[in-house]
């Protein structure tokens, strides 16, 4: 029984992401994910390196200005590897927006001349960068043996938090990209969106000099329990913040839901408007 | 309908429409408060005229909006194998894109009934950093094959493209006609039963060009359905049994192939029947059966194409090369003849008439063309592109009538049987 298709004008402003279809196509996320990698490092000299290079300096300059000349407080672990376990997380959810947000924009080309499912865009984009994230990973591993930590027992909770990572990257990604394609801006306002939001996350300082009274908001921000997690664990600095943790959780999953149906509501258009 | 007949179809297309929003002329400010407020309210224009980029409602005024497609039904069986002609612009891409499901209709509705695969382009998402064996997983997954599919069709895809030598190189180091050669072997191991097709075989040399006809020759004879557009219109002859004719955005009714060009070639040149009228030297062109002239003759008929020439005074000699074109603009053959009297004083100048006696205008129903190039003196004076229209007909050339297009050219012809 061979299936049958219908094509029909759009009726319902919400549409709903065909799961079946995403599977069915799970060679083509593959294949993308791995062009993506494989492009960006292609004819360089450092190849992947370059995914250790950029949250590695970030760490020295940051040790350098906000540590030793600022005199920014660590909660009591070295800043240097304070600070690198926050752009460890960081570096991939910025460039993870970046390059989802900008995925469509690279491939209208296709959008015009081919059906796929276009959520495997984003989502290609985003798994491609989680690459340099494992590679940055090591870097991190190195860190903790010359500062001679040891995770703690909460190291448990660590895929918890990569899936927040994860979610809320995809979520947002998806909708930045949904609008990038229609409104070029989002591309322009990237760059510095994200530097902006580097500081509404504790990247390069704590979540103890937010006051007491705004952590509860300053936590709705799911990178606060990512960091602060991961901080606690590999670090010892604090208690691990479980509720700030499972209230990022809780907006993660907000986020990737609507996300995703942002982007499956306007996932038709996007050939006309790209 | 009943449910048989509705599952023998392929594709099913009602009452299709798509409409496109074009750019609103501006009014221009001539006061300079005028220019700054636009100016200032330029992003709330703007954010609104990108907003309504895909959206259409019938309430608004129609002026800035343009039907692509209006009213198109038809429908496709299983294994038909469909042309589809038109002009540019008449939305045989806009047809073909809301079948591959890449843009929605406005309005109306499609059934379609199996996979299909559209190739509205050859090397989809090829990147020129990946080498070719990379890129052909790449595409082929793009069209929509499991990685199983193309591994299991790998070495087949690359025997086709006859670049082996090259697979494990980066594609940028590729030629442009061997990019396309590795595309369109991915792209012609697809395994739909519905394929939609948009010009992609006026690729690669002509040895590769062959090779995609028979390819798609096989494909046809194979019991798949087929879309093909195309403006080779030899080539949709020579593979789809029926088409449509698409212009300014409605459909004709599925017509056989061979009438289907000749009244899509009639509406091209319908207003071109006119020959040329202000030439200087070649006055003019008639075509005389049994002198008389006529528009219309028959398949061997005895053809006399004459011209009426005005030779310069001091001409010393002139030659007239010309050709007899088919609708597919095809020379058909050439016609000919120089005069060079050698006798030098002597003009030849003044106005002449030259006659071209065809014995048997042995050629097969259409429409054709007169090309004329005019040389005085081995100067080419005047060069007429569409010096004369003229229609021929079937006539009982043949003793038996057979089901075969009849070719372009016919030969008489006596059998003996041994």
């Amino acid at each position: 029984m061979s299936k049958t298709t219908i094509i029909q004008p759009p009726k319902r402003f919400i549409s709903l992401v065909s799961w079946s279809e995403l599977w069915a196509y799970r060679d083509l996320l593959m294949f993308l994910t791995w062009r993506d990698i494989k492009a960006r490092y292609a004819q360089s000299v450092l190849g992947i390196g370059w995914a250790v290079i950029q949250p590695l300096f970030q760490m020295l300059v940051f040790t350098l200005v906000l540590g030793k000349m600022a005199g920014i407080p660590s909660d009591g672990a070295p800043y240097a590897i304070f600070a690198f376990v926050g752009l460890l997380p960081w570096t991939f959810f910025a460039n993870a927006l970046t390059g989802s947000s900008g995925s469509l924009i690279a491939n209208a080309g296709m959008l015009n001349k081919i059906y796929f499912p276009r959520l495997v865009m984003p989502l290609s984009a985003t798994i491609a960068k989680m690459m340099d994230f494992v590679i940055a990973s090591l870097i991190l591993i190195f860190l903790l043996i010359f500062y001679q930590k040891l995770p703690s027992i909460y190291v448990l909770y660590a895929p918890l938090l990569i899936l927040i990572l994860f979610m809320t990257a995809v979520g947002i990604g998806c909708f930045l990209t949904a609008l990038a394609i229609q409104y070029r801006d989002i591309q322009y306002a990237m760059g510095f969106g994200v530097q902006l939001a580097m500081y509404a996350s504790p990247v390069v300082y704590s979540s103890t000099l937010v006051p007491l009274e705004w952590r509860g908001l300053y936590a709705m921000n799911p990178m606060v329990g990512v960091i602060e997690g991961f901080r606690s664990i590999f670090l010892n600095t604090i208690e691990f913040p479980l509720t700030w943790v499972l209230q990022g959780f809780v907006v993660s999953v907000i986020l990737f839901i609507c996300g995703i149906l942002f982007f499956a509501s306007r996932e038709r258009v996007f050939a006309d408007v790209a | 309908m009943s449910p048989r007949e509705e599952s023998s179809l392929a594709i099913k297309v009602e009452t299709l429409s798509k409409a496109y929003r074009i750019g609103e002329s501006r009014t221009k400010q001539d006061t300079l408060t005028a220019s700054f407020l636009r100016f200032l309210s330029y992003p709330f224009r703007q954010f609104r005229a990108i907003g309504k980029l895909n959206t259409y409602s019938s309430a608004e005024s129609q002026s800035n909006t343009i039907w692509a497609l209006k009213g198109v039904s038809f429908e496709v069986k299983k294994g038909d194998v469909i042309g589809i002609i038109g002009h540019n612009g008449a939305g045989k891409s806009t047809l073909l894109k809301i079948l591959s499901r890449i843009t929605d209709p406005t309005e109306g509705c499609v059934q379609i009934n199996g996979r299909v695969a559209s190739l509205l382009e050859v090397g989809t998402g090829f990147h020129p950093e990946l080498t070719g064996r990379e890129n052909v997983f790449l595409n082929g997954t793009i069209l929509g094959m499991r990685k199983s599919e193309v591994s299991r069709k790998l070495d087949e895809i690359i025997e086709f493209s006859g670049c082996a030598q090259l697979i494990d190189t980066p594609l940028k180091r590729y030629s442009s006609g061997m990019k396309v050669r590795l595309a369109f072997s991915v792209a012609a191991h697809l395994n739909p039963e519905i394929l939609i097709i948009d010009e992609v075989l006026a690729v690669g040399d002509l040895e590769f060009q062959r090779k995609c006809i028979e390819k798609m020759n096989s494909v046809a004879s194979n019991g798949r359905t087929v879309l093909f557009v195309s403006h080779n219109l030899s080539l949709v002859k020579s593979l789809c049994h029926r088409s449509i004719i698409l212009e300014r955005g409605r459909a004709s009714s599925l017509l056989e192939t061979e009438a289907a060009i000749t009244q899509f070639m009639r509406s091209l040149q319908a207003n071109k029947m006119e020959d040329v009228h202000d030439s200087e030297f070649i006055k003019k062109v008639r075509v005389k059966v049994s002198d008389a002239p006529k528009r219309d003759i028959y398949t061997g008929d005895c053809v006399d194409i004459e011209l009426e020439l005005m030779i310069p005074k001091d001409a010393k000699s002139f030659s007239i090369v010309g050709g007899v074109m088919n609708h597919y603009n095809t020379k058909i053959f050439t016609i000919g003849m120089s005069l060079d009297p050698k006798l030098g004083e002597h003009s030849i100048g003044g106005d002449r008439t030259a006659v071209c006696q065809i014995e048997n205008f042995n050629v097969s129903s259409g429409r054709y063309r007169i090309a004329l190039v005019l040389s005085v003196d081995n100067q080419d004076v005047e060069r007429l592109e569409n010096a004369h229209f003229f229609d021929v007909h079937e006539s009982n050339f043949h003793r038996c009538r057979v089901s075969e297009p009849p070719g372009v050219v016919q030969c008489r012809q006596s059998w003996k049987i041994v």
